[in-house]
């Protein structure tokens, strides 16, 4: 083993894959996560876009990597400080329990938008309003109800649920919400076919690979309705329906309809671990995400000297993305470690 | 029912305790006659507070305003005006009783605090005009939220709380914010914009159940331009409908409202839907009662209904009035404070106004 170390905080995708990476090239890791099960948000999904590759066979391949003697793992262990100091960083967790290394990288990731912000959809209030998150537990029971127990006739997803939405202060998109109302839909009709599914949606952003493939299925197989308006209200009716209202802005028409479950398109937020650390670095960017030295080349340094960012600590990634950007911040602190 | 889920209670702001100086407004006291006064009466006789009525008080020019006849210059000098005799009075704590007052009073003085250069305009136009000088008030709130922050006083000197004799359950009400209260500053709104306690608030405090219904949030039918420009009316009784059309299957026993408008044509447009559609929604065709949070408080407390002013509105009250088992003289109704008898008014074709037990 090099005698050379880093501290990863945030063991979820990025951090798993950057430790994996390090650790292969006989460095020091030490990972820490604040939770007690690794994988991050990973962990909340059941298949994913666009390929309903299953979530769990992803983490666990990932998990199963972090038997190297060259990683340690905390869990449940929440940094609450990171600094630079005596030339090494130095993170230091709610105990006052202090780690030292000589790099750093952040991967604290994202945390989900907080519906009941968005007061109008009711989410919080009514039963059956949900979020996507919720959805994917209830579609891992291979079973999705409404709170009553019934199988719903007519679902709603809705997109942009704290993204590209000035009110809430988030102008940016979450670039993974499209894409997943499109996959949770289809998963929808292909567990109950005779129940009509419609999506609400500002621009269907297909920008991936095969996500625009997916979306043609979705319309074409499944005969999901989407509808380009944003939902205004949502209220529930006696019997614990929620009615609806929107504009479809094609046919400049308003719009109101009942649906048995909507499901509110949670955007993408900096987790309150990023905000906190790259505040504290002095390398927060916009909306609270960490900002990195550079987006050509110099997406996984920061201003400070060795400290390194990968993953949705910075942007809202896919899973591919957040891999493939983290091999990338391993590579750069491979080289940072062979310098110093 | 929304009864167990109040996160919406970040939602508060800071309401005076003492110390009013009220401003009345310009339409309430023709609808509604009783409802100021009541309100100065529980304010002075049932919590002790100092509240000023000056009789040199104006209109705010909400409605010229909302109307697009009125420009914001002038509205923001007149409004200093009114600042001008509560600075006169000696008081820093302003109480409009219209909720279009109120929303155009935020508006105003947000604008001040956004835009100074505005506020010193304002100040050089007051004092051309008239000579005077006015402070930005401390503390501006509504007076339903000076009810709802004492409700819980209040509710312990009440004989009658929101319960039906008969069954012994709470009675059902439908709570209708004024658009000006909170969907122009919802910080302004204790609640909030979209699920406001104001009036939700006393009627749960008060021993009553809020209605939630789809379209709790949809306009009463007031809008200014829907009434005001007459060919928009249909539009106005179309918006109203629709509420009421929603609520029906929740059988509510009375709708509580905090804006002069909302009162006005809830109350006032059922009598129009039943004689051009032949529609009431209860089951005796007389319709809900719609009441001020004033009048609502005045019952409870035991007021005479009739010194209240609730047989000026179109649906009569006394439905209610029985299932909460409050006293009343149904020959003194029409009785004038002198003792004479008024005349009754021309009775409506469908909407049953006799209450017959």
């Amino acid at each position: 083993m090099k005698n050379k170390s880093v501290i990863i905080i945030g063991a979820g995708v990025a951090g798993i894959e950057a430790a994996n990476n390090i650790a292969e090239n006989g460095y020091n890791v030490t990972l820490i996560e604040k939770e007690n099960l690794l994988g991050g948000n990973l962990k909340n999904y059941a298949k994913l876009f666009p390929d309903f590759y299953e979530a769990g066979e992803v983490k666990n391949n990932l998990i199963n990597k972090l038997n190297s003697e060259n990683i340690n793992v905390y869990n449940n262990n929440e940094i609450t400080e990171l600094f630079f100091e005596n030339n090494k960083w130095q993170a230091v967790n709610s105990q006052n329990q202090k780690f030292l290394a000589d790099a750093a990288l952040l991967t604290t990731g994202f945390t989900v938008f907080d519906a009941k912000r968005k007061e109008e959809l009711g989410y919080g209030i009514y039963d059956n309003v949900i979020t996507s998150l919720e959805f994917e537990n209830m579609y891992k029971t291979g079973k999705i109800t409404t709170k009553q127990g019934n199988i719903p006739e007519r679902i709603a997803f809705l997109n942009c649920v704290g993204s590209r939405d000035e009110k809430v202060g988030n102008h940016y998109c979450s670039r993974v919400c499209c894409i997943n109302a499109v996959k949770q839909a289809s998963e929808f009709k292909e567990i109950y076919p005779d129940s009509q599914a419609y999506c609400f949606y500002m621009d269907m952003r297909m920008a991936g690979q095969f996500y625009e493939e997916l979306y043609r299925k979705s319309q074409e197989k499944h005969n999901v309705i989407y509808i380009r308006g944003r939902i205004s209200e949502a209220a529930a009716t006696l019997d614990n329906k929620i009615q609806i209202k929107s504009e479809d802005t094609l046919s400049g028409l308003p719009l109101k309809m009942t649906v048995d479950l909507l499901v509110l398109m949670v955007g993408i937020e900096a987790s309150i671990g990023t905000n906190q650390l790259a505040s504290q670095n002095e390398i927060n960017g916009e909306y609270g995400f960490a900002k990195s030295k550079g987006l050509y080349g110099n997406d996984n340094i920061t201003n400070k000297k060795g400290l390194f960012l990968a993953g949705t600590c910075k942007r809202p990634l896919t899973i591919p993305e957040t891999i493939a950007d983290a091999k990338a911040a391993a590579n750069q602190i491979i080289k940072y470690l062979n310098q110093i | 029912m929304t009864k167990n889920k109040h996160y919406w209670n970040q939602y508060q702001k800071e309401i005076a305790d003492d110390n009013y100086f009220y401003e009345r407004s310009c339409i309430r006291q023709s609808f509604f006659p009783g409802s100021e006064t009541t309100f100065l009466k529980i304010l002075r006789e049932e919590l002790g507070k100092t509240i000023i009525d000056d009789p040199n008080q104006h209109t705010c020019t909400g409605i010229g305003y909302h109307s697009d006849v009125v420009p914001f210059d002038t509205t923001m000098t007149v409004c200093a005006r009114l600042f001008s005799l509560m600075k006169d009075a000696g008081f820093k704590n302003y109480v409009p009783s219209c909720v279009t007052s109120f929303g155009v009073f935020t508006e105003v003085i947000e604008t001040w605090q956004n835009f100074p250069e505005e506020l010193e305009k304002t100040r050089n136009f007051l004092r051309k005009a008239t000579g005077r000088e006015f402070d930005i008030p401390n503390n501006i709130v509504h007076p339903s939220d000076i009810i709802y922050k004492y409700r819980t006083e209040l509710k312990n000197k009440m004989k009658y709380q929101l319960i039906n004799q008969e069954t012994g359950k709470p009675l059902k009400g439908v709570e209708h914010i004024g658009c000006h209260y909170g969907k122009i500053f919802s910080k302004h709104a204790v609640g909030g914009a979209e699920f406001p306690q104001v009036l939700a608030g006393m009627i749960e405090e008060w021993g009553g159940e809020v209605v939630d219904y789809p379209e709790r949030r949809h306009c009463c039918g007031f809008g200014f331009r829907q009434y005001l420009v007459m060919a928009n009316r249909g539009y106005s009784v179309a918006n109203t409908k629709k509420k009421f059309d929603s609520m029906q299957a929740y059988k509510p026993d009375f709708v509580l409202t905090n804006c002069p408008g909302c009162t006005m044509f809830m109350d006032r447009w059922q009598y129009t839907i039943a004689e051009m559609e032949g529609i009431t929604y209860d089951d005796k065709k007389m319709g809900i009662p719609v009441l001020t949070y004033e009048e609502l408080a005045g019952l409870l407390l035991g007021y005479n209904p009739w010194d209240l002013g609730l047989q000026l509105h179109q649906i009569q009250s006394e439905s209610l009035l029985n299932k909460i088992g409050i006293k009343y003289d149904p020959k003194d109704k029409f009785v004038g404070k002198s003792g004479t008898f008024l005349g009754e008014p021309n009775k409506p074709e469908k909407l049953i106004v006799d209450y017959e037990k």
